[in-house]
């Protein structure tokens, strides 16, 4: 009887834990099916992209419709090369989008901003954003402002 | 001069012997998986490291929890941030203090018996009289003993993470007011299952294998008398502490540290 009631204890310890890894993964890391939903990828070169991080958003009109998932250089040219997975099937975005480089709120993270055009093509998997704004460098900012102030 | 030049060079010695006899240790428990037939002592000693510690666990993982809401609440609604409690939460909870917390609670509860309980069996040359019999200590008595300390911590710290998350949400915002659905979406989007969860976790598992490392082989090597197992018992609690803390630093400068 002791024997069995150990057992019991155990099992219900060794399963606690398992709720746990699973609540802590679904409930507080937001693991969900949105890792794998359904998404394509496009390109978008920026000049800059100082502040932006793998994983951040993409919205639209201030919703998430994907995930940065890349971020690279290209050498030849000195741009960012950035993949976007965009959430759905291709066909939800025209090929005159346009994208930007915005932060949320003064301090927060940096995310790309997708504005939609009017065009009637859309883009295609693995296509890229030709529209681009980079990040706003504020020492770049400062730096044109000293200079324009010194020229007036 | 001489003579306190001596005196360290002995100590260093004595350092590097019971390393080596500790080394020898672990690897004459741990080189066999444990067998289908001892799962019986695997399971019992589980009862007594993990099942058994569960409630110190729980209780401190409720109050930590409470406590640090408590101050990032205070603290971030001055800039009316009270949403960002859950993501301040979740992070110190996933990444350092569940698994820091959970190791030192368990060196304190589990470590210390562990060594009083081996080093018993010792002063009692219990152990001797098992190899007389043909029973090997190590495989009966030690290696049962490291992986259930392997598999108690893990899921202690996982229990630890979840009720320290609810006591913060018991405090945050059943207590306090905080908005729920900011506090949830806000540690949704932060918190990542591989970052932080699993890292977390990672970490866990080394503290594992420190404290019972640790807690076993002073029991082993403890002088089979009163005094010495005394002494053993507190070696085990000073040493697993300072061994997590100091290998968290580096478990967090590998894994976080960004250069």
């Amino acid at each position: 009887m002791r024997a069995r009631t150990i057992e019991i204890s155990v099992g219900a310890f060794v399963l606690a834990g398992l709720l746990s890894v699973i609540y802590l993964a679904i409930q507080v890391s937001g693991v969900t099916a949105a890792s794998e939903k359904e998404h394509y990828q496009v390109l978008a070169r920026f000049d800059d992209v100082a502040g932006l991080r793998v994983r951040g958003k993409v919205s639209m009109a201030g919703v998430t419709i994907g995930r940065i998932q890349n971020i690279g250089v290209d050498m030849e040219w000195g741009t960012a090369v950035v993949t976007l997975d965009i959430f759905g099937q291709p066909g939800n975005l025209t090929t005159d989008t346009s994208a930007k480089i915005l932060t949320e709120g003064i301090l927060g993270a940096r995310y790309i901003s997708l504005m939609p055009g009017a065009d009637e093509e859309f883009i295609q998997n693995g296509a890229e954003i030709t529209d681009t704004q980079g990040a706003l460098v504020l020492e770049n900012l400062i730096g044109e402002f000293l200079t324009n102030l010194g020229e007036s | 001069m001489v003579l306190f030049l001596r005196r360290i060079g002995m100590r260093a010695f004595k350092f590097l012997a019971a390393l080596g006899r500790a080394s020898a240790l672990w690897w004459s428990a741990m080189r066999w998986l444990p067998r289908l037939s001892e799962l019986n002592l695997l399971i019992r000693q589980i009862y007594n490291v993990g099942y058994l510690s569960l409630v110190i666990v729980v209780l401190s993982a409720f109050s930590i929890g409470a406590v640090l809401a408590l101050q990032f609440y205070t603290q971030l609604a001055r800039f009316g941030a009270q949403e960002a409690v859950g993501v301040g939460l979740a992070l110190v909870l996933l990444r350092e203090l569940g698994p820091v917390v959970t190791a030192l609670l368990f060196a304190g509860r589990a470590g210390s018996a562990l060594t009083a309980e081996i080093g018993l069996m010792k002063t009692t040359e219990q152990l001797s009289s098992m190899e007389m019999m043909g029973v090997d200590p190590l495989r009966r008595i030690v290696a049962p003993r490291i992986w259930a300390g392997i598999i108690s911590v893990p899921i202690l710290t996982a229990i630890f993470n979840t009720v320290a998350i609810y006591g913060g949400v018991v405090v945050a915002i059943d207590w306090l007011g905080a908005d729920a659905g900011g506090f949830w979406s806000g540690m949704q989007d932060v918190v990542d299952w591989w970052e932080d969860l699993a890292k977390g976790m990672f970490k866990s598992l080394v503290f594992a294998i420190l404290v019972t490392w640790v807690a076993v082989f002073q029991g082993y090597d403890s002088e089979p008398t009163a005094e010495g197992m005394a002494m053993s018992t507190t070696r085990t609690v000073v040493i697993s502490s300072v061994l997590i803390l100091a290998s968290d630093f580096l478990l967090t400068l590998v894994m976080y540290g960004d250069f």
